[in-house]
């Protein structure tokens, strides 16, 4: 199944691109997304268990992820 | 209530009147704006970036919670991204409650949750010229004499 990551702020910046496409097997979790990103040129740079969100919510690391879903990981946020 | 992630200039006339009713007897208005200086290092203005759709939808639940919490939907959020200069305001929150400390507590709740949950990093530009990202989860340097 296909899921689309999004990157922001620093974690962009670490890992060149702001977006891509994650090939991963069925009943793949969080967790699993974000070790295929550790992969990537830059992706040591992500901590261990960053915040990431599934279609706009916060979610947890052994949360399923679904094709198509839309996989964000969160720097540390600082609005306001 | 509304709240709404923004990139033009917040409006502050404009959310107090949204929030203003005659069984108000407290209207609150909340402006964070960008400072001169973070951590001893001089700012010249801050970027805000944000995940737009999640920030957008994060922000409509924390109202909606407040709202829940303390029984009014007199809440008007806005919370600005883009390039902002010194003193210009990031994020402004009005808030209307019958009484002033529903009105206080209503206002600290939101802009404490909004901190700590809205998808939205600044990076800040300083006078030499460099930026950075902001962590607020890093620890803080040893105060530099």
């Amino acid at each position: 199944m296909t899921v689309t990551a999004l990157l922001f702020a620093s974690y962009a910046d670490a890992l060149g691109r702001e977006q891509l496409s994650l090939d991963l097997p069925a009943g793949a979790t969080v967790r699993d997304a974000l070790e295929r990103l550790r992969e990537l040129p830059g992706g040591t740079s992500l901590p261990p268990a960053p915040l990431v969100a599934i279609n706009l919510a916060y979610a947890r690391p052994d949360a399923m992820l679904s094709p198509g879903d839309e996989l964000a990981v969160i720097p540390p946020v600082a609005g306001g | 209530m509304r709240s709404a992630i923004v990139t033009r200039p917040i409006d502050l006339q404009a959310l107090l009147a949204e929030v203003a009713r005659h069984a108000n007897g407290a209207t609150l208005l909340f402006v964070g704006t960008v400072r001169d200086v973070n951590d001893g290092r001089a700012v010249t203005g801050i970027e805000y970036s944000a995940y737009g759709a999640m920030a957008e939808a994060e922000l409509g639940r924390i109202v909606a919670e407040a709202a829940e919490r303390f029984g009014t939907t007199d809440i008007a959020v806005e919370h600005r991204v883009g390039r902002l200069a010194l003193g210009e305001a990031s994020v402004a929150i009005a808030v209307a409650h019958p009484r002033r400390a529903g009105a206080y507590e209503l206002s600290r709740w939101v802009i404490e949750e909004l901190k700590h949950r809205i998808p939205v990093w600044k990076r800040e530009e300083y006078v030499d010229g460099t930026r950075e990202w902001l962590d607020p989860t890093a620890a803080k340097e040893p105060a530099r004499p």
